[in-house]
């Protein structure tokens, strides 16, 4: 049972809601301090540009639409579940858990590939920020998708559907990153 | 109720209620206080008597002398201060403080204590792993924390990062956790300046805590990196940067002295208001201080690299930004003198631990300004003047104020009174021997001694007599205010039996948390209460009693 804390809106937004963007902002200034360093040294170091041309910034482009559209149906599901329809929800969130799965199978190929090449995260700099950076941002999208099973889950029986918009907030930020990361490990040569 | 047959573990290690887990995170964080405490007695009888058999720990070699150093810091700051001062007090604080039954997310609650003790075994651990826990100083720079070849500990380095990481991701749990709460849960009718003290400072330091950790975290799994896989973040020989790692640890190491020195204050101002009868002079002023400060903490870090070959205009910059923020601390201090002036003091123990802060901390808050002017810095830099300087901040924040904090909210916890007499005793014993402790090291610093040395007698313009009796005098009052703990831990334990029931409100004092029952019960409050008035109304002349507490509902207008 929950207690009366959490069921209090003394600030004017929901508890999960507040908490998620604090969430958020915790995350921001991880991903934020990590990408301040990339671009300290990408500016130091020329040569990094030259590493750098070795990413496929084809399969880059392919994983950032597969992304930005898996995010589509997480918005619809959060609109199915406003209306109270869970089944709709949960469904429309194994679609977005869907094009998660696609993004780390397209990933894993490319990292596979880049790795036979010798462009491991030990090859020089640029490699090495470019395994984390992704590497963290991987780690977010499987967290991601795990939650959006469990909230699916519980939608499917019609229970605390205010989740699926919370799972939404965080997936449209694990967007985000990535539209940060794209430019500055794929485009930037 | 089920919930009163519930065993032994699920009660007190499986529990989800905000008073548990703060005790938990307690009494974790007064073990590790031991731990750290048994860690600085083992390197400062090394450094009274070199070489010699030291009582309970046997000859210090050189590696174990470096790792003492080094998790004594660590812990003192990470798991003494951070669970005792954020995690306890605001875990059993804020939601007894706002009026609501527990904190909004129980069991992310439970998961964060979890996390934190998960860390403080790994920190444990590394001491028994083969080359033992790792010794590169509590800041833990490149190459040298970085190459094993150089520190000599290829497990306890990497454990030591593993376990501040996750100590960092138990905080952020915990600091969502009292944000939402004290934005969210609030009793009806508390108004954001009708919340205590105490809670806005634990949420400010949530709030910076989670602000400024984030680039270190990154940088741990950076540094772990370097340390296993052999990628060079840190290493010039592969394109990195050593100076990188100390930006990343600075921009949060700065920021962490304020995220611990704000519910210190929050500690102190409580005590103060209850102990001299008076309203806390100038609540809003404190308030918007705190969070000028809290602003200032981001721009001041590079005043730890003054020496580490940064521009010296950027060094300008950062004089200026480190003397400005002594400014708003300064001023909180004024402000709770304010407080006391015309009040009606009574010097129970919580008092005077509260007193004995706003003085040593002040020693501590001058003696940065000499640190933080980059021209002086070049001197002092790396000598025993900064590591006085800094015990003398983080003394009265991590032992003085925790002592302040649990010698007042004890009654409420545990429904019963320490002794008084056994209380003061404990009281000069420990801050008289601090000063005895930190005064010397001052003088020593001035006269060049250097930090992290396992032995003086190698350096012969530092071996001198004079110098090496300054030493033995800090080492005999480190182990006199050592001992003097067992008079606190007998206070303490034996009063959970012995001591003087206390009723609810044995201070007389006006928050809320002082409406219920001593020890609250599991939900805290019978019927959640209604909030009415501030949190420091004492001696208001339309109440008869001199205290109004916060849930009073005012008098029926007469009119």
């Amino acid at each position: 049972m929950k207690p009366v804390a959490t069921t209090r809106t003394a600030a004017g937004i929901q508890t999960g809601r507040l908490a998620v963007w604090w969430l958020l902002a915790s995350e921001i200034v991880i991903f934020g301090g990590l990408l301040v360093s990339y671009i300290m040294h990408r500016l130091a170091h020329p040569e990094w540009a030259d590493y750098a041309s070795h990413t496929n910034t084809w399969i880059g482009t392919v994983n950032t639409l597969v992304l930005l559209s898996s995010s589509l149906s997480a918005v619809l599901a959060h609109h199915a579940a406003e209306q109270g329809d869970g089944k709709k929800a949960a469904k429309l969130l194994l679609a977005t858990i869907g094009g998660a799965v696609a993004f780390l199978v397209i990933k894993s190929f490319e990292w596979t590939h880049e790795i036979h090449e010798g462009f491991t995260i030990t090859a020089n700099g640029f490699w090495a920020f470019y395994y984390v950076a992704a590497g963290i941002h991987a780690s977010h999208v499987i967290v991601g998708a795990i939650l959006m099973g469990w909230v699916a889950w519980q939608a499917n029986q019609n229970r605390e559907l205010q989740r699926v918009e919370l799972v939404g907030i965080y997936w449209h930020f694990v967007d985000v990153v990535w539209i940060f990361l794209f430019p500055l490990l794929y485009i930037a040569k | 109720m089920a919930a009163q047959k519930q065993n032994f573990f699920m009660k007190y290690l499986w529990s989800t209620d905000h008073k548990i887990i703060g005790m938990q995170y307690l009494f974790t964080g007064m073990a590790m206080a031991l731990i750290g405490g048994y860690f600085a007695y083992a390197f400062r009888m090394q450094l009274a008597f070199p070489g010699a058999e030291i009582p309970l720990v046997g000859v210090v070699s050189p590696g174990e002398y470096n790792a003492f150093v080094t998790n004594h810091g660590t812990i003192m700051i990470f798991w003494v201060a951070m669970p005792v001062l954020i995690a306890a007090f605001g875990n059993y604080l804020i939601p007894l403080m706002v009026g609501c039954d527990d904190m909004v997310f129980p069991r992310l609650n439970r998961l964060s204590y979890q996390i934190f003790l998960i860390s403080a075994i790994i920190i444990i651990a590394s001491f028994f792993v083969p080359g033992g826990g790792f010794g590169g100083a509590w800041t833990a720079y490149p190459p040298l924390s970085a190459d094993s070849a150089y520190n000599l500990t290829p497990l306890g380095s990497s454990m030591w990062v593993i376990a501040v990481a996750l100590e960092f991701v138990a905080f952020l749990m915990g600091g969502i956790n009292f944000i939402t709460t004290a934005m969210n849960s609030r009793a009806p009718g508390m108004k954001m300046f009708d919340v205590p003290i105490v809670v806005w400072f634990i949420v400010i330091a949530s709030i910076l805590f989670m602000a400024s950790v984030g680039p270190l975290i990154a940088g741990a799994i950076m540094l772990l990196f370097d340390q296993q896989i052999g990628t060079g973040y840190f290493d010039p020989r592969t394109g990195g940067d050593p100076i990188l790692y100390q930006h990343l640890f600075w921009f949060f190491g700065h920021p962490e002295v304020y995220v611990v020195l704000l519910p210190a204050m929050g500690i102190v101002a409580e005590i103060i208001t209850v102990f001299a009868r008076k309203k806390l002079f100038a609540y809003k002023i404190v308030l918007y201080t705190a969070i000028a400060t809290g602003v200032l903490s981001f721009f001041v870090w590079a005043h730890h690299q003054f020496i580490a070959g940064i521009d010296p205009r950027m060094a300008n910059i950062f004089t200026v930004t480190t003397v400005l923020i002594s400014i708003p601390i300064a001023e909180m201090c004024f402000v709770y003198i304010a407080t006391l002036y015309g009040g009606s003091i009574k010097f129970s123990v919580p008092m005077l631990w509260a007193l004995a802060f706003l003085a040593e901390f002040l020693i501590g808050g001058v003696t940065g300004i000499f640190l933080g002017a980059s021209g002086a810095d070049v001197y002092f830099h790396d000598t025993y003047f900064v590591l006085a300087h800094f015990h003398y901040t983080f003394f009265p924040i991590a032992i003085i104020s925790v002592f302040a904090a649990l010698t007042f909210w004890y009654p409420k916890m545990f429904g019963r009174l320490m002794n008084e007499t056994w209380g003061k005793i404990h009281f000069w014993i420990t801050v008289l021997c601090f000063n005895g402790i930190f005064l010397p090291l001052f003088v020593l610093g001035m006269w060049g001694q250097h930090r992290r040395i396992y032995n003086y007698e190698h350096f012969p313009e530092l071996a001198t007599q004079d110098m090496q009796n300054l030493r033995i005098f800090a080492t005999t009052c480190l182990v006199i205010m050592l001992s003097a703990q067992v008079i606190f831990l007998l206070n303490f334990f034996l009063s959970l039996f012995r001591g003087k029931k206390a009723g609810k409100n044995p201070w007389r004092a006006s928050t809320l948390e002082w409406t219920v029952p001593s020890p609250p019960p599991h939900g805290n409050f019978e019927t959640l209460p209604v909030v009415y008035r501030g949190p420091y109304e004492y001696s208001h002349p339309d109440c008869e009693d001199d205290f109004w507490p916060q849930d009073a509902p005012p008098a029926e207008d007469p009119s």
